[in-house]
């Protein structure tokens, strides 16, 4: 249900409004941090954290700036 | 005994009884003339900012119960508990366009819940029943579960009888409380109070972190002491790493509990309240603010284990409660009045959440179950006044689930609730992209779905608690004889099958042409926003005016 638009276009004119290149980039902080092979392991530790905890943190990072360049990258033109 | 946590009693009490009182104020927070009508009381007026709804929608996210919980789950079993942080990364964006969508189409057609959606889109009130009646079963657990993180507050301040109605006054005197601002402020109240409740929060949480892993040794010795109490004990599944067996079970919890998480009435609730497309837009990306408070938050598990915390006895002989080894850490560590803001951000935590879950049922009852079955031509004064009864019985209902049973079957209800709301994925979420699935299909696909799911959720018991059904949320593959001894999310599973049921059904019934009704939306319905004209009334019968207070 990620949604980069898998709908049959509709009007020319709405489908301008949602559809943007940028919105494939939302699949990253989806995929990225449900795969355990990156993250289930004890070391290296970052500030006695085990890289369980701490990389499971940082994808938070990770998903603040995907979602923020997305929206950045797709809003309006003119908008307040 | 309460004794000996008087300071704490009395923080306490004074920040609780603060907080109710700016919930009866709320009414009048940019509040319109009239007040009888569903969009104003239900939803605010349709009319929150950014901040606003970023207070809101965390608020109702991250409730009393994920503060109290998550921790003692990863106290108890370690690393499987951390499932919660990538669950609520990979929440947003998979969220992120779905909401405006919904917004949309919402705003244009005057809906209040996701039910309405699906009545109109798939023009089917038996579908629209189902998905309401969902909704409020998965909703009510999930309210009496706030229920349980202020017991567990109470319970550590030694507020507690010996008779079953002294135990419980002083949560009953709190519901009542809430039960009143509800009533008169609507959607206001927990959008007011959530500002306090997350300022309390955030403050409480930066000092445990702050604090405590100085005061313990600092975190490498905290995870140490966690690796060797992990270590030591005999439970296959714990530790502070997983292991080959639960790593699937991780990553389908995460992401199904991340799909079900805006399907719940009342999350839906908090978007619908925004003023406009880019108000959601911009919260999905300063959401996970709080997905970090609560990664740290659930670290509160790990030191209590450093800290040597034992939790309280639980309800029965020979039990523990561990939803009291948060609460505990922060007597043993902290100042007694510093342990009170904690609980009070915790009892308020409670506080905010059940509000608006409370708001979103009664919602449920009065659109698709009052208006289209009860009184058709209901006005809005009538349904607003509807709405406001219902949310008092709503929570009476809570109360009711606490005082007479044992708070683990909340949990265990609350754990079907996550199974059940996410059958209203195809209808709510799918429907939303595409009108392919025909009516008839998408209710037996509920049907399927719902089935298995509780099949598979009453196979599953836990042999260190003695209990033989719905003990857990992890199935076992070798029952459908796969060869492994790995386990799955039941939720994955239970609405893969409804959507496959959905999806061979809509392919019968197209080729047997089997009436499909009228879509009474159009595709430019799903990308309307704040300024457009047509964000108003809709042809449609049950349209009510979405006016907009514009700024």
């Amino acid at each position: 249900m990620a949604a980069p638009e898998p709908e049959a276009p509709t009007t020319a004119r709405s489908r301008a409004k949602d559809h943007s290149p940028w919105n494939w980039l939302l699949f990253i902080p989806i995929v990225v941090p449900l795969i355990p092979a990156f993250f289930n392991a004890d070391s290296p530790r970052l500030f006695g954290f085990p890289r369980f905890y701490w990389l499971q943190l940082a994808w938070i990072i990770l998903g603040v700036a995907t979602t923020t360049l997305v929206y950045q990258m797709t809003k309006k033109r003119g908008d307040r | 005994m309460w004794r000996d946590h008087l300071t704490e009693i009395i923080v306490f009490s004074f920040l609780f009884l603060l907080v109710s009182a700016m919930g009866f104020v709320a009414a009048r927070w940019r509040a319109p003339r009239d007040m009888a009508h569903l969009d104003e009381w239900g939803l605010g007026g349709r009319s929150f900012g950014g901040w606003i709804t970023w207070f809101l929608v965390g608020g109702d996210l991250y409730t009393a119960y994920t503060f109290v919980a998550v921790p003692a789950l990863i106290f108890g079993a370690g690393a499987a508990g951390f499932f919660a942080v990538p669950y609520t990364i990979v929440i947003y964006p998979m969220v992120f366009l779905v909401l405006c969508r919904l917004w949309s189409v919402s705003h244009r057609h005057g809906f209040v819940t996701p039910a309405d959606f699906v009545r109109n889109r798939f023009d089917s009130p038996i579908l629209a029943l189902l998905i309401a009646i969902t909704g409020i079963v998965a909703t009510m657990p999930y309210i009496a579960l706030q229920l349980v993180g202020i017991e567990a507050v109470l319970k550590t301040m030694g507020v507690t009888g010996d008779s079953a109605l002294a135990r419980h006054l002083p949560i009953i005197i709190a519901f009542a409380i809430l039960a009143a601002y509800t009533y008169q402020s609507g959607l206001r109240a927990p959008a007011l109070i959530a500002f306090v409740k997350d300022s309390l929060i955030y403050i409480v949480i930066l000092v445990a972190v702050v604090y405590l892993p100085y005061k313990l040794g600092g975190w490498g010795d905290i995870f140490d002491a966690a690796d060797a109490k992990f270590k030591a004990s005999p439970a296959p599944g714990d530790g502070i790493l997983l292991n080959a067996n639960n790593q699937l079970q991780y990553v389908t919890l995460a992401f199904g509990s991340a799909l079900a998480l805006f399907l719940y009435p009342h999350s839906i609730t908090g978007v619908l309240a925004s003023r406009n497309r880019d108000v959601i837009k911009r919260n999905m990306s300063a959401l996970p603010a709080y997905s970090l408070l609560l990664g740290l938050i659930a670290l509160l598990g790990y030191m209590a284990i450093a800290a040597g915390v034992k939790p309280l006895p639980g309800a029965k002989a020979g039990s523990v409660d561990g939803n009291t080894v948060v609460p505990l850490l922060f007597d043993s560590q902290f100042p007694d009045w510093f342990a009170g803001v904690a609980y009070a951000a915790i009892g308020i935590g409670a506080l905010v959440p059940a509000a608006i879950m409370s708001i979103a049922a009664a919602n449920l009852f009065t659109r698709n179950i009052y208006k289209e079955y009860l009184k058709r031509d209901a006005s809005p004064a009538q349904e607003a006044n509807v709405s406001k009864i219902t949310s008092l019985v709503v929570k009476v209902g809570a109360v009711a689930c606490i005082v007479f049973l044992d708070p683990q079957f909340s949990i265990d209800l609350q754990l079907i609730g996550g199974v059940i709301i996410l059958q209203t994925l195809p209808a709510v979420a799918l429907g939303l992209y595409t009108r392919w699935f025909h009516r008839g299909a998408l209710i037996a696909g509920w049907v399927a779905g719902m089935g298995l799911g509780m099949w598979m959720l009453y196979q599953i018991g836990n042999p260190t608690t003695g209990k033989k059904h719905f003990a857990g949320s992890a199935f076992p593959l070798s029952e459908f004889g796969f060869d492994t001894t790995k386990t799955i999310y039941v939720g994955i599973v239970a609405v893969l099958v409804n959507l496959a049921v959905a999806a061979l059904l809509t392919l019968v019934l197209r080729a047997a042409k089997v009436a499909d009704g009228v879509d009474a939306t159009t595709p430019d319905d799903y990308f309307a926003d704040e300024g457009d004209p047509r964000v108003t009334p809709g042809p449609d019968r049950d349209a009510d005016a979405a006016r907009e207070p514009v700024a």
